[in-house]
């Protein structure tokens, strides 16, 4: 199984790693020739400042590929800003950048770092994971064919929607490794 | 089960791969936000004009940060002097997203640094070497950043620091683990920073190069020497096309190996700022604070 890692801006090294501990091939995503330079069976967005991505896709002429790639089927799981950039909404912000996701996110939806937190809490699917919000993003509502999979104080902080998957907050920051196995056991289905 | 330093670190390692940008105003911030910063240093004055100016150089008027705070979605950094844990926890008071702990204003501890573990906001420091990275580290910061020479476009101070660094930690690795013992006493800090670095051949933190990088080819440089991000300073309001330059510098960041598409970035940039060479400079802010 191999798995392309957008890596433009932010945390993507933990999921590699974290793909790696579980036996899954890995390749970084960093321009427009990456995306077809080879077969893949799935794509990771990861976390850091979602307008960087957002801006650094649309610079390097990639963002109507992933697009198309998420559109026609490719597995694809963002975390943090990678919702962000996934989500068909923003209730904060005009900028849109995939849209290919029923959802309605609110950036920096704690405020600033202050509000940054770790819990743990249960996702459907997975089992009670540990879960780290770093001046994350929540979903105010999912819509269409989007599911909601974890709440937090009553806020929406996992979705799934098809061959996609989002989440607000960090699994590769942690050691457990479960939400990743769930997105692997999302391909091929 | 929360922990603010993991959170900290944690907020760091999303700030990889981009680049810190100084800013003076409200619409210098959303330029550097529109060209793709990931977070903006919210000052005054920038290092080129700080070291022009001379006198005493402080923490910025907290209203000016808010302006900044508002006016842009990413992250906002703001400096203090070293030592000068008031300025801190104004900072902290105004919900700032990261302090950096600062060589470029004048120092107001010339021995103790903040004891940076007594905040929950994040801290970002100067180091010219290994042991000053732990010795921060040690305090509480973060997130490390080069001292490089603040202000002067000149980047052989950065390089100088981070090739120091990577050599230092090199070294570590490769040392018998009987070694460390005394290898903590030569570097001043704890043995299990070091031996933290022995076994992972890099700094627990997050490390980001700063200091005279001016260029996208200063910022391919930085990032082949091993940085893991870039604060550029003085060198974007000071050249001739910020907007245009920054973008540049940020999408270097990201494909840093890619000689030819840095080539087409570094077209038609403009003038870039103008500098001045280690030589001819008096004031050496990178030895403030070790």
């Amino acid at each position: 199984m191999r798995i392309a890692v957008l890596c433009l801006q932010g945390a993507f090294i933990e999921h590699i790693r974290m793909l790696g501990k579980l036996g899954a091939e890995t390749f970084e995503i960093r321009q427009r020739r990456d995306l077809f330079s080879r077969s893949y069976d799935g794509l990771i967005i990861p976390g850091g400042e979602s307008t960087v991505m957002g801006k650094l896709l649309g610079d390097l002429g990639m963002t109507d590929d992933v697009r198309n790639m998420i559109k026609s089927g490719t597995p694809v799981f963002g975390t943090c800003a990678g919702l962000i950039l996934l989500a068909k909404e923003i209730e904060n912000d005009s900028r849109i950048c995939l849209g290919t996701m029923d959802i309605t996110a609110r950036r920096n939806a704690y405020g600033r770092q202050l509000g940054s937190f770790a819990c743990t809490a249960e996702m459907k699917g997975v089992g009670t994971v540990p879960m780290t919000f770093i001046r994350a993003p929540y979903i105010e509502r999912v819509y269409g064919g989007a599911e909601a999979l974890a709440t937090v104080d009553g806020h929406i902080v996992a979705a799934r929607q098809d061959n996609q998957l989002a989440t607000a907050f960090h699994p590769e920051l942690t050691d457990d490794t479960r939400v990743h196995e769930y997105f692997l056991g999302m391909i091929g289905k | 089960m929360e922990n603010r330093w993991e959170l900290n670190k944690n907020l760091a390692q999303m700030l990889k791969g981009g680049v810190i940008m100084d800013v003076t105003t409200p619409e210098q911030a959303k330029i550097a936000e529109e060209a793709g910063a990931c977070a903006v240093m919210a000052l005054e004055r920038i290092p080129a004009d700080i070291r022009a100016a001379g006198g005493v150089s402080r923490m910025s008027d907290p209203k000016m940060i808010k302006g900044i705070q508002d006016a842009v979605s990413i992250h906002v950094m703001a400096k203090c002097r070293i030592g000068h844990f008031a300025e801190a926890q104004i900072l902290q008071a105004i919900e700032i997203d990261y302090i950096d702990e600062s060589e470029v204003l004048s120092p107001a501890d010339d021995v103790y640094h903040i004891d940076k573990t007594k905040f929950k906001v994040p801290f970002v420091c100067g180091a010219k070497d290994l042991g000053e990275a732990l010795r921060r580290i040690n305090e509480g910061a973060s997130m490390i950043r080069t001292k490089g020479e603040p202000g002067t476009g000149d980047v052989v101070q950065a390089v100088r620091h981070m090739r120091k660094m990577m050599s230092d930690i090199r070294r570590l690795t490769s040392c018998a683990e009987d070694e460390l013992f005394d290898e903590a006493k030569k570097l001043q800090v704890p043995y299990d920073l070091v031996l933290y670095v022995h076994e992972h051949g890099k700094l627990p933190v997050v490390n980001f190069a700063a200091g005279g990088v001016a260029t996208p080819a200063d910022a391919s440089l930085m990032m082949q020497l091993g940085a893991e991000g870039v604060f550029v300073g003085s060198g974007i309001f000071k050249s001739g096309n910020p907007a245009k330059r920054a973008r540049a510098i940020v999408q270097a960041v990201t494909n840093y190996t890619d000689a030819k598409l840095i080539a087409e970035l570094s077209e038609d940039l403009g003038e870039a700022m103008v500098g001045i060479n280690e030589q001819e400079i008096q004031l050496l802010m990178a030895e403030r604070g070790k």
